[in-house]
């Protein structure tokens, strides 16, 4: 089985994010780069089913700037075979991503796509469900839990009322929730090791896709601040705070 | 050209972030519209006909809309999409994921978790984990849309006489099968309708020691959620997770307890009308934003907050 793993380099979680002050959209000079988390969970699952030897071939691929390499680098360090990055200085939104993704999955036709259920720069959460309607395949959002046997998929999915798991046949996609692994730390030697893994580069235009800005950035701008309050010095303090001035208990 | 919702449902009733969601749409038109699939759901799509400003209501009623599967339930909307300007549903797990497979179908982008409507074409979103608000303009003809419901009112279920309309199903695509579900039942309130929530974090130490937030919980009618730390750890239920990939709240009162503020956590509460914190480490983060603070030892605190309220509730 082949299994195909995008992954998006985004600002790391840990960084304070800044807007910048002609508000045209976040500060990214110099600042700490990662692979996105959810993604680093998706290609630590198809590492461990790569490991039961459910898989044989992990391909990552990254959309963005020459510097996405570093990200497929990530990948490979982990445990990936082989990277391809689509090279573009424009900002790939989530259906132009799903587009591309589409024209790699025709020609590569891997039998399962492992992806994050949600990029943490753009917050978006459709990538994966936009790429499987476009090729007709199942999806399995929000995933906890993956179970392979033979071409079938069991997946548990992370809703809002509890658990819920779906049966579907393979090819299909799932996106990763939280929950479905802890993504272990590349060794140093697998790290030396991913240098010498093939990274394939092309461009959207290989692809006779171009990427056109459908939601145009009219303004980007810090949330309200809210300010801090006190500190109280007693639980009855505090209550009677709720109770009688803020009427809120 | 009219609006349409799709309506979040368990087939037995209307979900709230469905009212939210209409409130969203009547500020984008007068003319708003809903959809329900589902099985056996008759009571929901007489739930919607009565909403405030709904003019019409299309049901299909089949087995494969039970489950809400997105690859069933996409084919439908599409079809209907003709008609309509704006297609809306909640930012729940059932809105996300459905709309972006909609919005495919259709050859336009999706606008996820709206908080505010400019105008027809132009919204603002928050994106970086609220860290930045995007004010963003739509140059595709059709608007796929996911609401952040905690920015709408949620709109009653009286004063309108909508028209019920059935509709077909659409052929089953056979992609997905549900096996099954395990769906937390609760008493309490849901936590993103709940007007008082008490969340507990990685300090709870175990979920055995989460009775003491559900103990005050129940003095207050309080909904419990949990930082991811604590869900991670099995606590509690993955669905108690408020945050920038969990639940968004904005309760009227928000009590944190043993959660130190991480920005992912902030992402989904710092909306709440007032936030409490209780946490032994006077630096933690979480301070930053709370109204009200106690520096101190969770599990000296608790035990005396259920006291006092019980002094104040008799
Ligand atoms: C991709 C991604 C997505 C994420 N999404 C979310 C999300 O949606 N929601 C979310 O919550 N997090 C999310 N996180 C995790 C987030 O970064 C933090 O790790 C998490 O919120 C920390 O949880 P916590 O505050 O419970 O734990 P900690 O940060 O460990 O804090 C525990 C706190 O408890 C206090 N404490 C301990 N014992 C006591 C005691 N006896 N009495 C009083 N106080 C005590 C400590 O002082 C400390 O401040 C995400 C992270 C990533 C990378
Ligand atoms: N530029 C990109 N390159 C590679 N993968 C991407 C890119 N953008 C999005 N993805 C994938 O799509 C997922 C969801 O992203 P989004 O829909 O933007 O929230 C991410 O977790 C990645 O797996």
């Amino acid at each position: 089985m082949k299994i195909l793993v995008p992954v998006k380099r985004v600002i790391d979680y840990n960084v304070k994010v800044k807007v910048k002050s002609d508000n045209t959209g976040v500060d990214l000079e110099n600042v700490k780069m990662a692979m996105n988390p959810f993604d680093e969970i998706a290609v630590e699952e198809a590492v461990r089913l790569k490991e039961k030897k459910v898989c044989d071939e992990i391909t990552a691929i990254s959309i963005g700037s020459s510097k996405s390499e570093e990200t497929l680098r990530t990948a490979l360090a982990v445990g990936a075979d082989k990277g391809i990055l689509v090279e573009t200085q424009e900002e790939a939104q989530p259906l132009e991503v799903a587009k591309i993704l589409m024209e790699i999955i025709n020609k590569n036709k891997p039998d399962l796509v492992l992806m994050g259920k949600q990029a943490i720069d753009d917050d978006s959460n459709q990538t994966g469900q936009m790429l499987s309607a476009l090729l007709n395949w199942p999806q399995g959002t929000f995933a906890s839990k993956l179970e392979v046997k033979g071409k079938s998929l069991n997946v548990t999915r992370e809703i809002d009322g509890g658990l819920e798991t779906l049966n579907m046949d393979l090819p299909a996609i799932i996106t990763t929730d939280l929950r479905l692994n802890e993504p272990r730390y590349a060794s140093l030697p697998n790290i030396m090791k991913a240098k010498q893994k093939p990274i394939e580069k092309i461009t959207p235009k290989d692809l006779n896709i171009e990427i056109k800005q459908r939601l145009k950035t009219l303004k980007v701008t810090e949330p309200d601040k809210k300010e801090a309050g006190i500190k109280v010095d007693s639980v009855e303090e505090l209550v009677s705070k709720l109770h009688n001035e803020e009427k809120v208990i | 050209m009219s609006v349409l919702v799709i309506i979040e449902h368990d087939n037995q009733n209307i979900k709230n972030s469905s009212l939210n969601t209409i409130t969203a749409a009547k500020e984008i038109d007068n003319s708003v519209h809903a959809v329900v699939l589902g099985e056996n759901c008759s009571k929901v799509s007489e739930q919607v006909s009565k909403c405030d400003g709904i003019e019409e209501v299309f049901v299909a009623d089949d087995l494969i809309y039970k489950n809400h599967i997105a690859e069933n339930i996409s084919p439908k909307i599409v079809e209907l999409a003709d008609k309509y300007s704006h297609i809306l549903a909640p930012s729940s797990t059932f809105g996300k994921n459905i709309m972006p497979r909609v919005a495919a179908l259709l050859d336009v982008a999706q606008i996820s978790d709206i908080v505010s409507i400019e105008n027809k074409d132009t919204f603002v979103r928050p994106i970086y984990a609220g860290n930045a608000n995007l004010k963003l303009q739509s140059t595709d003809t059709k608007k796929i849309i996911t609401v952040r419901t905690t920015n709408f009112e949620a709109t009653k279920i009286n004063g309108g006489n909508g028209k019920i309309t059935k509709i077909e199903k659409n052929e089953d695509p056979n992609l997905s099968k549900f096996v099954k579900n395990e769906l937390n039942k609760s008493d309490r309130p849901e936590l993103t309708a709940a007007g008082i929530i008490i969340s507990g974090g990685r300090g709870m130490e175990s979920g055995k020691n989460f009775n003491l937030l559900e103990e005050i919980a129940d003095k207050l009618k309080a909904a419990v959620g949990a930082s991811r730390a604590a869900v991670d750890a099995g606590f509690v239920p993955n669905d108690y997770q408020v945050g920038q990939t969990g639940k968004v709240v904005a309760p009227e009162l928000y009590i944190a307890v043993g959660i130190s503020g991480a920005i992912q956590h902030l992402a989904g509460m710092k909306d709440s009308k007032i936030i409490v914190a209780i946490n032994k480490d006077e630096e933690a983060p979480i301070f930053q934003i709370a109204d009200y603070g106690i520096v101190g030892d969770l599990f000296k605190i608790l035990p005396e907050l259920s006291k006092e309220i019980d002094k104040i509730n008799s």
